[in-house]
């Protein structure tokens, strides 16, 4: 795990996530939810160098496990993106990240008109992923389809 | 394919064409009881709920007859009443409240997805009548069976659409529901801007359905099977300087039609029209949409009877 370390410790449980495209830890943190009031230790990582990426982001968690069916929607922005699952400092699982078939609650369907906009109806937004990459996804309420430009413009501006 | 009983009527696209040829086939013996019997008693003691939160008047209607003339009782309400009714309630609590009166809603709203929502919230099957611009399935299962009585099948022919393909529910359905079965070529016809939406046109792809997209209906018309009409909404256009341009080429006249069409082509419209279609067509012999206005009926009496279960699966 590059030369991080200098600037964060090791943790002893948790989960690790590596290979973030660098810039998008926070939005990482954002599409799982996790606010810092939770409690956990968490540590965000930015711009350091990675052999593969150039530059990448690592977020680092302790004392949550995150299951890959939780983690998985960050694939949305970060299609690089390792989980490492870490007991007694050591990495015991490490999974990339792939994008579930659906994508629920964390995007907006951007046609105003569709029922999931309406703030009565207190409706989640649930899209099928129609394609990984690029990313295109369509609302199974409306049939709108949001190509990779919407997606991260709304993740990353949202 | 799925069993007909209990299933919820949301997309066009949830349908087989085998799906379809039990709808028509007893669709058929519908049309033939009814003209023995008048009323039918298969539905006796059911009650269908109308819900139109949008202004409807054939469709309308045409359920109420369906499920009048079937034997069950309705209730519900239109858009003038929809909106004291809904008075800041939200869509899904009044289904829940029709939900626990009637043993099938039929339901229309503006929204796209409405009628998902709906179907996701009751328990009973809910039939959407027209949710926003995205589906009308029961329109476009009435305009199949229309292609179906008068040509005898609704593959390998040469089908046009013209209008608002963009916005116009009606028309996305019915070329939705091509895409179920196999057209010799689909002409979508309509100015730039009321082009079919990505999600339309990427069904059409997957299905490999040959159709292409075209401003002019002259250019095409001696191609053509089935004329399937439109309105162009003049408020769709965001400069009426634009509208002006194109209403004209979309104006279908018997003139035009003797002219340059095809013999034994036949005209849909879903209806009402505005000044899309010259009058003068309607004592022609291409005109079939009364024909298919008239069906509406006893198509909408066969889905109501298999979604209730007391027809043949």
């Amino acid at each position: 795990m590059s030369d991080d370390g200098l600037l964060v410790r090791r943790i002893r449980e948790g989960t690790v996530i590596d290979h973030i495209p660098a810039g998008r830890a926070l939005t990482v943190l954002r599409i799982l939810g996790i606010t810092g009031r939770e409690g956990y230790k968490v540590a965000v990582v930015m711009n350091v160098e990675s052999h593969k990426l150039g530059k990448k982001d690592i977020v680092k968690i302790e004392g949550r496990m995150l299951s890959p069916s939780e983690v998985n929607k960050i694939a949305l922005v970060a299609p690089s993106a390792t989980i490492n699952i870490v007991r007694d400092y050591k990495v015991v699982e490490k999974q990339k990240v792939s994008l579930p078939d659906r994508i629920d609650d964390i995007l907006s369907c951007p046609n105003p008109t569709c029922i999931t906009r309406q703030p009565r109806e207190h409706l989640v937004s649930r899209f099928r992923v129609l394609s990984r990459r690029p990313v295109r996804l369509q609302c199974i309420y409306c049939g709108t389809i949001l190509d990779e430009d919407d997606v991260m413009r709304q993740l990353m501006e949202g | 394919m799925q069993g007909w009983a209990g299933r919820d009527v949301v997309s066009i696209l949830d349908f087989s064409r085998e799906d379809l040829e039990v709808l028509f086939e007893e669709t058929d013996r519908i049309r033939r009881l009814v003209a023995e019997k008048g009323r039918l008693r298969l539905l006796e003691g059911w009650i269908v709920a109308l819900a139109f939160f949008e202004p409807s008047t054939r469709t309308r209607l045409s359920f109420e007859a369906a499920a009048k003339r079937m034997g069950a009782e309705t209730l519900g309400f239109g858009a003038v009443e929809a909106s004291s009714i809904a008075k800041g309630e939200s869509l899904g609590d009044t289904v829940r409240m029709l939900d626990s009166y009637a043993d099938i809603i039929v339901l229309r709203h503006r929204f796209e997805g409405a009628a998902l929502y709906a179907a996701e919230v009751a328990g009973h099957p809910v039939i959407n009548a027209g949710d926003g611009k995205q589906h009308h399935p029961t329109q476009a299962m009435l305009d199949l069976y229309t292609v179906r009585t008068l040509f005898g099948a609704i593959d390998g022919l040469s089908y046009a659409v013209v209008g608002d393909l963009r916005y116009g529910r009606a028309a996305s359905s019915f070329i939705l529901g091509l895409s179920l079965y196999r057209p010799a070529m689909v002409y979508l016809v309509s100015p730039p801007s009321l082009r079919v939406r990505e999600e339309v046109r990427m069904v059409l792809d997957e299905k490999g359905v040959k159709y292409v997209e075209i401003e002019r209906l002259e250019d095409v018309l001696g191609e053509v099977d089935v004329l399937y009409v439109t309105r162009i909404q003049r408020e769709r256009f965001p400069d009426p300087r634009e509208y002006e341009k194109v209403k004209g080429s979309y104006r279908v006249t018997l003139k035009m039609l003797e002219k340059h069409a095809r013999k034994g082509l036949r005209v849909l419209h879903p209806l009402p029209r505005v000044d899309e279609l010259d009058n003068e067509i309607d004592a022609s012999p291409y005109q079939a949409y009364f024909l298919q206005a008239s069906l509406g009926v006893p198509v909408r009496m066969a889905l109501l009877g298999l979604v209730a279960g007391v027809l043949k699966q």
